[in-house]
């Protein structure tokens, strides 16, 4: 490989969250801090060993702030990345970049919210007075959760392939018998069936029901990066950056991204899928199982066309619930996902595929060489192939 | 509102919906912003549109409730014969009997605090 490619230089050597709950009943900065620790130990490291730091544009714990905690004395490089959700697999990218130009060592990636009971994201009532631009073209008309945003932009693809809400239930399905069989999930033994699905309220008429939508979560995660010639002398299992890579397109906009020529997937996802199969010399036959980022589960079978697992337009036939559960050709969301296990916007995702380079997952796929994440849908997006040395 | 979107709600409290163009290059683009993404070029300015076009995507929010909307309400995408989308509601028809690909044209809707927003029903509604 050249050195200009950032496959195989980095590598995530450690992990660590807080529980998963909808009362965390502290700050998030503590939940941010809690986690990194976990994961800084979670390497064999020190927090003294840390000298770079990345998060979400939206977190609110300022890195100082972490750094102060944790006692880190010299940090090197920090950034942050934007989009909400889209962010997650980007802040390993951030790292992995950081590690392979030298600007740092050990790099923690970290998200930590009190997203249920805080700062709910679909909660508008705070921002009236104070609309950003953006929204003024769409809460006049009470387009104002992010799940209005995505049924809004999913109804065009579903009148063009002929997708009916029942066909996402079986995204909600796997899921959620994934998380029943996590106890770290909070629908741990909760699974549900294609007609409890479809016997759930409407959120958003006649495209998300109540089962299509993530939780609300309050938590932290945080990842440690390094470089894979150091993973290698850390005690846990490296999971290697094959690849990592972020993507936008012409014309996007946060969630509401109506103005695009056709309405019929999720280009920014195509522009990580390329890259992703492109930097790792892969293909989506490589992977072993795949974490895709189920805020709202239209967006998932969105991404396995985006992402080459099969063709446009084709995902409502292809996703089965036998082919995307632990068994099947392409296991998903194995810890239960967002939708099942908890919504940490994303950097849960991350840390279930870790497990399963690792083959430590509560529910394990066989023979992981090469898994899959990928970041926020419906924004500017992210994603990761992570692989056993 | 900034410098680049007020002609819009300007235009529409006169009851002109207006849609922003490239002087140069003749593109019109919707939301406003200030360069050409075709051109680059940097003046530009409104044509009104015809208020004809064609939903392309429609949905009904129904949670959370909120308490300044009628429940149900319909919120749409509409594709405007001119070519630009814009967000809005449809209004003067049941939520059960819009369908996608239906001609709408526009109706301005007045609200407290001089509020006006052009909102949208069937082409051959009264």
């Amino acid at each position: 490989m050249s050195d200009a490619n950032l496959s195989g230089r980095a590598a995530i050597a450690g992990i660590g969250q807080t529980e998963f709950s909808k009362e965390s009943g502290r700050t998030e900065l503590q939940l941010a801090c809690e986690s990194v620790l976990a994961a800084v130990r979670d390497a064999g490291l020190e927090p003294g060993d840390v000298d770079g730091l990345v998060t979400f544009t939206m977190d609110t714990s300022e890195e100082m702030e972490v750094a102060r905690n944790l006692g880190m004395r010299e940090v090197r490089f920090f950034s942050r990345v934007s989009y909400g959700g889209g962010a997650s697999a980007a802040t390993i990218a951030h790292a992995a970049m950081a590690v392979a130009a030298g600007m740092a060592d050990v790099v923690v990636s970290y998200r930590a919210f009190n997203e249920r009971s805080g700062n709910r994201f679909g909660n508008m009532s705070g921002r009236v007075g104070v609309l950003p631009l953006w929204l003024s073209w769409y809460a006049p008309y009470g387009l104002m959760t992010p799940a209005a945003w995505v049924a809004l932009y999913a109804r065009p693809y579903m009148e063009r392939y002929g997708v009916t809400n029942a066909d996402f239930g079986r995204i909600a399905v796997v899921d959620r018998s994934h998380a029943a069989t996590n106890p770290d999930a909070w629908f741990y033994e909760r699974p549900i069936t294609l007609e409890d699905h479809q016997s759930s309220r409407w959120i958003v008429e006649p495209v998300l029901r109540l089962l299509d939508c993530c939780q609300e979560s309050d938590g932290g995660v945080a990842i440690v990066v390094t470089s894979a010639e150091r993973a290698r002398d850390l005690p846990q299992p490296p999971a290697i950056v094959t690849a990592a890579a972020q993507g936008a397109t012409f014309d996007g906009e946060t969630m509401t991204s109506y103005y695009k020529d056709d309405l019929d997937g999720l280009p920014e996802m195509g522009v990580v899928g390329r890259t992703l199969w492109e930097q790792s010399a892969l293909t989506p036959a490589d992977v072993s199982t795949a974490f895709l980022y189920d805020h709202f589960t239209p967006f998932v079978l969105m991404q396995l066309e985006e992402l080459g697992f099969c063709a446009r337009g084709e995902a409502k036939d292809w996703a089965t619930i036998e082919r995307l559960s632990i068994g099947g050709e392409l296991p998903i969301n194995t810890s239960g996902g967002l939708l099942g296990e908890a919504y940490i916007h994303g950097m849960n995702g991350i840390t279930e595929v870790v497990r399963q380079i690792r083959g430590t997952a509560v529910n394990q796929v066989a023979d992981v060489e090469h898994a899959l994440v990928t970041a926020g849908t419906g924004v500017p997006t992210s994603g990761l192939i992570l692989s056993k040395l | 509102m900034t410098a680049d979107t007020q002609f819009f709600w300007d235009g529409v409290k006169k009851h002109r919906l207006l849609i922003q163009r490239c002087t140069a290059c003749r593109t019109l683009r919707h939301p406003p912003r200030p360069m050409c993404p075709t051109c680059h070029a940097l003046a530009w300015d409104t044509v009104e549109a015809s208020g004809r076009g064609t939903v392309y995507s429609f949905v009904i929010p129904r949670h959370p409730p909120l308490p300044w909307f009628p429940e149900p309400y319909v919120v749409a995408l509409v594709e405007l014969d001119e070519g630009t989308r814009l967000v809005t509601n449809l209004v003067g028809i049941p939520h059960d009997a819009v369908t996608m690909g239906m001609k709408v044209r526009v109706r301005y809707e007045h609200f407290d605090d001089d509020l006006v927003l052009p909102m949208f029903t069937p082409e051959d509604a009264p």
